[in-house]
């Protein structure tokens, strides 16, 4: 179908010329009355004549083009510019803001609602770079919609009218027009390198910020431990919900005693990888009170999907509190001697510590596990009944876990859980 | 003539049995065949890699799914990666290569033919391999398992303590295999190109499309040693005891990102730039225009290759490399972005002006390059290292790559299949069909990729076998899965106009398209020896000249 159409259209042309249509081989519809000599001399007349029309039609086009590119990011640049007083703004309302972090619902863990310097600081600069990306898409959109309208329409009007279907003008290229969109995206990019290297520098401290507190977060296949030095100086260990007060940096260290993990709260920070064998520091800072959400962003295995993150952003006070009740020994209460026995004759104090009466590292350390929210790294809410299932089977909750299943007997789940649900 | 004689027996010869066809194809060392049965196994192993995505995202439609349990669903994005990238995306490119190049330069065949075929079957069997595992391997639990460290195999999870079993190792093997299978090839297109043209053919009169297989060639044998070279190290790791990657020792996990990215970004313009060769050939026979701005075009080619081999860096943003080594990398991934921008531009320009007949391979072609840019330009997002630790191994970059590897690769793909298989198989494709296809990949194609940059923004993390209810990442995630079917409708239609024509399609003749390239100028398909007479060419667009001897494009160039 194609071929007869072509064909069509070069015998027209062959047959008809078009006066006002400057065409390459315009000179050779009647090839006899023309010299050879003086063929290649008049063809390359007619090609500059040909190209300067196309050429000056298309640096038209493209000085409309970096118009049109210019107003649609400037509009953009200055929404984005208009960002940062707001965010200064807020940050000085800081713990005062009374607005609540939600813990459900679009946009908990969203990289739009920020809650924190760094990620609002990534905000703004991501608002500039999308306006400036939406400015380029419009214009080569547009140019790319006006071409295929031009372009089938002029063919419509070729077929239309019998007798011009000559092929059209060949443009072979235009300096002018090729230096201009190598030059103008040079420039574009120079900017975008120049405003990230400033972002990045905000934000990637080599060193912790003043009167940052040093929370040391370690990453295991498929859950967090976080470290705090307590007042009088001994380590509170504490697993998968990492308490912050609000309104002072933390300086997150990282560090992996497995796999390569990702610690990523969006509202908090962007992320960074926990990586074995390497130290990696990040810094949150979180205005509000409330519950962070987030989770590892590194395939690590099994269940990376239930590998999730809960940051407690706490009033100082609130939070001094609460550090102080986590460096107390574990509660020992008289009525569940029964469980912590069990619990002890069996392999669980291989894997979890209890501050007292066990020390194994491999797992969660449960000193004050009933003062925890979650369990299962986040994706279980912590009840007595999920907490039998668990430790019958935390394979039926979390499957492929590295916690097993000791077959033990329900009366033998039940005394632990009674045992372990005092460790407030 | 041997074909005058060959043609006169047929009358008393018996048709072919089976097993005579089978053998005449796997002895062949001619480059069409090969080519062909490239980008046939190819793209079966698309519908298998389309199949694991299409599990995936039944899994994933509705939060908290239990349809597939984690280390399947982590065995199918692991092999959905490895297959998309080594045995669907490289040896279709590769085949097309294989099958156009010595078409299009004039030659009979590759320089090297015999290795050709090496290289043909060696991809065959590392893919063959590779999924072997789903029978012969051991994953974590002794169970039968296929590979589930991901395509990107990262160690330490690829260590022995982590990953037992022998399923990390069949990944390994599988894509060594297929690797050095690139290698010959790479190394034969290159020889045929620098070597093989025909008279007249200067470099700068190569049809563009063998500019880009040049630059890919030669990525091919800088990047693809490297993956190798690392892929041996963590074999010696695995079974020899050798510390490479051990973090636990003096090994170092992260040097496995650099060895892995050093080929993998490289990787990604091996994918994309053969497409950009098709839409280079496409555009300008539907436009009905010469391309413009040649020469740039093969600057801005050349200038790819060589800044893609200094920004691999930028998928390890979050690695905590510091800031030093994060700006540089992040200025370099700005920088390509010009040479890229060059070339779209220059393909509207093509546009611009032409009578524009929108044929199935033109309707790809153009769709590639609204959808490149979109995947270029969230590109650009991801190149903003402060926005890329927020997006970086987020559904965010899954949207962007597939905006580039399926908007890009893979509609250049369908452009170009649409484009030659009326000169490879001497029949036409329905064009009615075609346009089905076209319009059901299009749609379906944007209702999956598209919400992905949302369920991203929202805090999606890639890789996840199911998520959590409450984080509004829900109705995102049922778009994406609804996209499915209507993808998968347009390639079942696909396969049924392939069926269809080669059945009862209608005859092609030497050039359909009216295109200018020497591959149209001999008949379809063409005979063993391509060409009764070597060529000899006085500019790009040979048949341009022909049809217009008294205006050739030499007078331009």
């Amino acid at each position: 179908m194609g071929r007869e159409y072509s064909r069509t259209e070069r015998t027209v042309a062959e047959a008809r010329p078009r006066k006002n249509h400057l065409h390459r081989y315009t000179s050779s519809h009647a090839p006899n009355v023309i010299p050879t000599s003086g063929a290649r001399e008049s063809s390359s007349t007619v090609s500059s004549v040909r190209r300067l029309r196309c050429a000056s039609q298309l640096q038209r086009y493209t000085l409309l083009g970096v118009l049109f590119f210019g107003a649609i990011t400037s509009i953009g640049v200055s929404t984005a510019a208009a960002e940062v007083p707001q965010s200064q703004a807020s940050r000085s309302l800081e713990v005062c803001d009374p607005s609540v972090i939600p813990i459900s619902g679009s946009g908990v863990t969203s990289i739009l609602e920020s809650n924190s310097a760094p990620a609002r600081e990534v905000r703004s600069l991501g608002y500039l770079v999308v306006a400036i990306c939406a400015g380029i898409f419009v214009v080569v959109q547009t140019f790319l919609v006006l071409a295929i309208v031009r372009g089938v329409r002029a063919s419509r009007v070729a077929n239309a009218s019998a007798g011009s279907g000559a092929e059209p003008v060949q443009v072979f290229g235009s300096l002018p027009i090729e230096v201009a969109w190598t030059v103008i995206p040079f420039i574009i990019v120079f900017v975008l390198t120049m405003v990230t290297i400033r972002t990045i520098r905000d934000i990637d401290l080599t060193k912790p910020p003043e009167g940052a507190l040093t929370v040391t977060t370690i990453g295991h296949q498929w859950w967090w431990e976080f470290r705090y030095t307590a007042a009088d100086g001994s380590t509170v260990i504490t697993a998968n919900e990492m308490h912050i007060p609000a309104g002072r940096p933390i300086w997150v260290e990282l560090k992996s005693a497995d796999v390569i993990h990702s610690f990523w709260v969006p509202r908090l920070a962007g992320k960074l990888d926990v990586i074995p064998a390497k130290t990696n520091a990040l810094w949150i800072e979180a205005d509000v009170p409330g519950i962070y959400l987030g989770q590892c962003a590194e395939y690590c295995g099994t269940q990376h999907a239930h590998m999730l993150l809960r940051v407690y952003a706490e009033e100082p006070a609130q939070f001094d509190a609460w550090l102080a009740a986590q460096a107390a020994p574990a509660v020992e209460d008289a009525t569940v001697t029964v469980g912590r026995d069990t619990f002890t004759a069996f392999s669980c104090f291989n894997c979890h510590a209890i501050a007292g009466t066990s020390e194994g590292l491999f797992g969660p350390n449960l000193t004050h596990l009933a003062s925890r929210d979650t369990i299962g790294s986040g994706s279980i809410p912590l009840t007595r009944s999920n907490l039998v299932q668990w430790i019958l089977d935390p394979n039926t909750l979390k499957p492929g876990c590295n916690m097993p299943s000791l077959k033990l007997e329900p009366a033998q789940v039940e005394s632990i859980v009674d045992y372990l649900m005092t460790l407030k | 003539m041997t074909h005058a004689s060959e043609s006169s027996t047929p009358a008393t010869k018996t048709p072919e049995s089976f097993w005579e066809i089978v053998g005449r194809w796997s002895m062949s060392v001619d480059h069409k065949k090969l080519g062909m049965m490239y980008v046939g196994a190819g793209l079966i192993f698309f519908l298998v890699g389309g199949l694991e995505a299409a599990f995936m995202r039944l899994q994933l439609a509705q939060a908290n799914l239990k349809i597939i349990d984690p280390e399947t669903f982590n065995q199918l994005f692991t092999m959905h990666g490895t297959t998309m990238v080594f045995l669907v995306g490289m040896p279709i490119l590769l085949g097309f290569g294989n099958y156009l190049l010595p078409l299009m330069v004039g030659a009979r065949d590759m320089a090297f033919p015999r290795l050709n075929a090496f290289g043909f079957w060696l991809f065959i069997f590392g893919g063959l391999l590779l999924y072997f595992s789903y029978i012969g391997s051991q994953g974590l639990y002794g169970a039968p398992s296929a590979p589930d460290v991901g395509w990107f195999a990262y160690a330490p999870l690829t260590d022995r303590t982590f990953s037992r079993g022998n399923s990390t190792d069949y990944w390994i093997l599988g894509i060594l295999v297929s690797g050095f299978g690139s290698m010959t090839t790479a190394i034969n297109f290159i020889g045929t190109i620098l070597c093989m043209r025909c008279p007249g053919m200067t470099l700068m009169r190569m049809p563009i499309m063998a500019w880009m297989m040049l630059v890919v060639a030669a990525l091919v044998l800088v990047a693809i040693p490297v993956l190798t070279g690392a892929q041996i190290m963590l074999l010696l790791d695995r079974s020899f005891g050798a510390h490479f990657f051990d973090p636990e020792t003096t090994g170092s996990a992260v040097l496995w990102q650099h060895l892995f990215w050093f080929f993998g970004h490289p990787e990604v313009y091996i994918l994309i730039l053969p497409a950009f060769g098709f839409v280079s050939e496409i555009l300008p026979t539907f436009s009905r225009k010469v391309l413009f701005g040649y020469p740039l075009m093969v600057a801005a080619t050349v200038s790819i290759g060589f800044i893609s081999l200094g920004v691999w860096a930028h998928h390890m943003f979050v690695v905590g490399l510091g800031p030093v080594l994060n700006s540089f990398f992040g200025a370099m991934t700005f920088l390509i972005s010009v040479p890229t921008g060059i070339k779209i531009f220059n393909w509207i320009a093509t546009m611009w002006g032409g009578r524009l007949r929108f044929a199935t391979p033109m309707l790809f072609a153009t769709g590639f390059i609204a959808m490149f840019v979109i995947g270029g330009l969230t590109g650009i997002m991801l190149a903003t290292v402060p926005l890329d630790w927020q997006l970086s191994d987020s559904y965010f970059v899954v949207g962007h790559f597939h905006y580039v590897l399926f908007g890009g690769t893979v509609f250049g793909i369908f452009g170009a299949l649409f484009y030659w298989f009326p000169k490879a198989t001497g029949k036409m494709l329905s064009e009615r069909l075609g346009k089905w296809t076209f319009w059901l990949l299009f749609i379906g194609f944007t209702m999956t990729f598209m919400p992905m940059h949302v369920s991203g923004v929202l805090g999606m993390p890639r890789r996840i076998y199911t998520y959590e209810a409450d984080r509004g990442w829900e109705i995102w995630n049922l778009i994406t899965t609804l996209g499915v079917p209507v993808q998968m409708a347009g390639v079942a239609i696909f396969l049924w106009n392939v069926v269809k024509s080669l059945r009862s399609g209608e005859n092609a003749g030497n050039n359909p398209w009216d295109a200018w390239t020497l591959e149209w100028s001999t008949t379809s398909p063409p005979p063993e020896w391509n060409f009764d007479r070597i060529p000899t060419v006085t500019s790009a667009r040979p048949l341009w000249d022909s049809a217009h001897p008294e205006d050739p494009d030499a007078h331009y160039e």
